[in-house]
């Protein structure tokens, strides 16, 4: 693996009487998508918001290529916040030149609305886009300075669907450019598709991380089991299985389907509703913290 | 820098020029308040004498003459200053009275009201040595028209700022420039080039405007009157950024832009001299930068004062600007955690 393009050490955030970030560190490689997640009030918009520069720890330290953070990381960082406005009454293409003019090398501005498909809207007001296509008009404010490192404050939170899977297709063709990107988000299946590596927060602290694939096996067996709460006898939770509560419905993981199986049956626990699939994300979440990830 | 600095000033012109709203309400403002304020003050004048006396304070027990009814007596400091006003018909009569000897008085010979309350003045001290001098009168408009332009300069200054980055840090968009290179020198410069470049713009457009509506013209030299404007707009684009330079709530930095027009307008001689107002008024009024505006711009467009006469309003406003200035880019952040 490379050497690390930022390191994030031992951070702390106090606000008043609450800390939002508790003793954080963690590295991420040059070239991966790194996905931070986390439920509402986790802490990771602070941490990547100190990542950024734009929030001053408590204590502790984020390192930029060996370096704390300064003029060289700004030049070569591309933000896309949860919230930006632009200037009003500007257009799409006269807000990419206006950002392009802040950095000293970067993408040509044509280029930027090619890539980010912007063709058709390079002449409206800002104002008058989409959700989707102020997204991607932030997206490719992100990427005019040709970032080595960006970061997507939860990029697709209040998208349709249908704009959401063509954002993703934008961030992948983003990755195919060996970009480094740091991502948070609420969507499990966001962080599944995109992130080659993973940190899960809860109450300011990071309490696990690896790829998607490692802490599944290393959570999980290789299968989960769903049933419906109301058809899980409480008599059932007496059996010999791993079982996971989640709200209204039981999971079981298991590495023997044929003797689970076997199990329920001789329980006379009812199958008709029973699903089984491969663990995801949202279970792993549940796993750890007890809690849905979108509380 | 200056490329930064000048990407921000030319984005901020052209979200300015394109708000027709503001832009237009920005240029009908001053006109109908001009237009507004003839209608009302350009009738009959007040019908009231108003008679210079050279002393520090008055003394009503000193002449006979100061018990007279329907006159006010105001306190002129230096005879040069009397005899200024006296030409310009801004006093009806300007006496001397000293305590032994006879009385002297100087009347502009131009002036109606001077002939009238000269009898009076006789009526009370005969033997009063009479010093005549001429000059016309210098019409209500006139002398409003600078303090017009000095008020939409001033409300322009310091709310088309103040709001600007209240609304920048607000919506967000300060937090996304904080994520590039750009430093809050490079950006508060540019606050600052981009409203002096439109508020001069306007400033001159108006001048032009209604200078050619109420036939006005400066009796001073122009480009002084231009570096005035300068300075003052600097001072006030300053003194905005100081006061939005860390608040988040509209509802404070709105008060307190208020706190500090609603004096200015009231205080610095927009629609009345303040020739005659207790000495506190003064004294307060002098702080503004509003106020020296006007006196060094009425000086140039009324008396034709050169750069020497309005050296020490020019340099209180320099003074200001800076120091506004500095104290907004020091208290500067771009958001408020």
């Amino acid at each position: 693996m490379s050497a690390p393009l930022l390191e994030v050490c031992n951070l702390v955030k106090h606000y008043a009487s609450v800390t939002a970030v508790n003793d954080v560190s963690f590295s991420v490689p040059e070239g991966i998508c790194f996905g931070l997640l986390g439920p509402n009030g986790a802490g990771k918009t602070t941490t990547i918001e100190i990542m950024e520069g734009i929030l001053t720890p408590t204590s502790g330290q984020v390192r930029y290529r060996g370096e704390p953070l300064g003029q060289r990381f700004r030049e070569e960082a591309g933000i896309l916040f949860q919230k930006t406005a632009l200037q009003d009454f500007l257009t799409v293409r006269q807000c990419l030149s206006m950002f392009r003019g802040l950095y000293d090398r970067g993408l040509d501005v044509e280029e930027t609305i090619q890539l980010c498909a912007l063709e058709k809207l390079a002449e409206r007001d800002n104002r008058k886009l989409s959700g989707g296509q102020l997204q991607r008009l932030l997206l490719a404010i992100a990427l005019i300075n040709d970032p080595a490192m960006i970061f997507l404050d939860e990029p697709t939170t209040g998208l349709d669907p249908q704009a959401r899977r063509n954002f993703w297709d934008l961030i992948q063709s983003i990755k195919a450019r060996r970009k480094t990107i740091i991502l948070t988000t609420h969507y499990m299946e966001e962080a599944e598709l995109l992130c080659d590596e993973i940190a899960i927060m809860d109450n300011g602290k990071i309490i696990a991380q690896g790829t998607p694939r490692n802490l599944l096996n290393q959570h999980f067996a290789q299968v989960l089991l769903e049933l419906p709460r109301q058809e899980f006898p409480d008599s059932a939770r007496r059996l010999p299985l791993t079982v996971i509560e989640g709200g209204d419905r039981i999971e079981i993981t298991t590495d023997d389907l044929d003797a689970t199986l076997r199990i329920l049956m001789d329980a006379h626990v009812p199958l008709r509703n029973l699903r089984i699939r491969p663990p995801n994300l949202e279970d792993l979440f549940l796993e750890l913290t007890g809690k849905a990830l979108r509380a | 820098m200056i490329k930064r600095l000048l990407t921000v000033w030319h984005a901020r012109n052209l979200e300015f020029v394109r708000d027709r709203g503001t832009l237009i309400f920005t240029l009908l403002l001053p006109l109908m308040l001009i237009v507004g304020m003839s209608f009302v003050f350009g009738g009959p004048e007040r019908p009231l004498f108003k008679v210079g006396v050279l002393t520090d304070q008055i003394d009503k027990t000193a002449h006979p003459f100061l018990h007279e009814r329907y006159v006010d007596f105001v306190p002129i400091a230096g005879e040069a200053d009397g005899l200024h006003k006296i030409t310009h018909q801004q006093i009806d009569l300007l006496v001397d009275l000293p305590g032994a000897g006879d009385p002297r008085y100087w009347v502009n010979t131009d002036s109606p009201k001077g002939y009238i309350v000269e009898k009076l003045l006789l009526a009370a001290a005969p033997s009063a040595k009479r010093e005549p001098v001429t000059g016309a009168a210098t019409r209500y408009i006139d002398w409003l028209f600078p303090g017009i332009l000095g008020m939409n300069l001033m409300f322009s200054c310091l709310f088309g700022v103040g709001y600007v980055v209240l609304r920048y840090r607000k919506n967000g968009f300060l937090k996304r420039l904080h994520a590039t290179p750009l430093t809050a020198f490079e950006f508060l410069s540019a606050q600052v080039l981009s409203r002096l470049c439109l508020i001069l713009f306007v400033t001159v457009a108006l001048y032009i405007g209604m200078g050619s509506i109420i036939h006005f013209h400066s009796a001073g030299n122009l480009l002084l009157l231009f570096a005035v404007a300068v300075v003052a707009a600097l001072s006030m684009i300053a003194l905005g950024l100081t006061i939005a330079s860390r608040f988040a709530s509209e509802e404070l930095v709105g008060g307190l832009l208020n706190l500090l027009t609603w004096p200015m307008m009231l205080l610095s001689g927009i629609w009345f001299s303040l020739e005659g107002s207790p000495r506190w008024v003064q004294w307060v009024a002098n702080i503004f930068p509003l106020t020296h505006l006007l006196q060094a711009s009425r000086a140039i467009m009324l008396d034709g004062a050169g750069a020497v006469a309005i050296a020490p309003d020019l340099i209180y406003l320099s003074i200001t600007a800076v120091a506004f200035l500095i104290f907004g880019a020091w208290s500067f952040r771009w958001r408020i955690e």
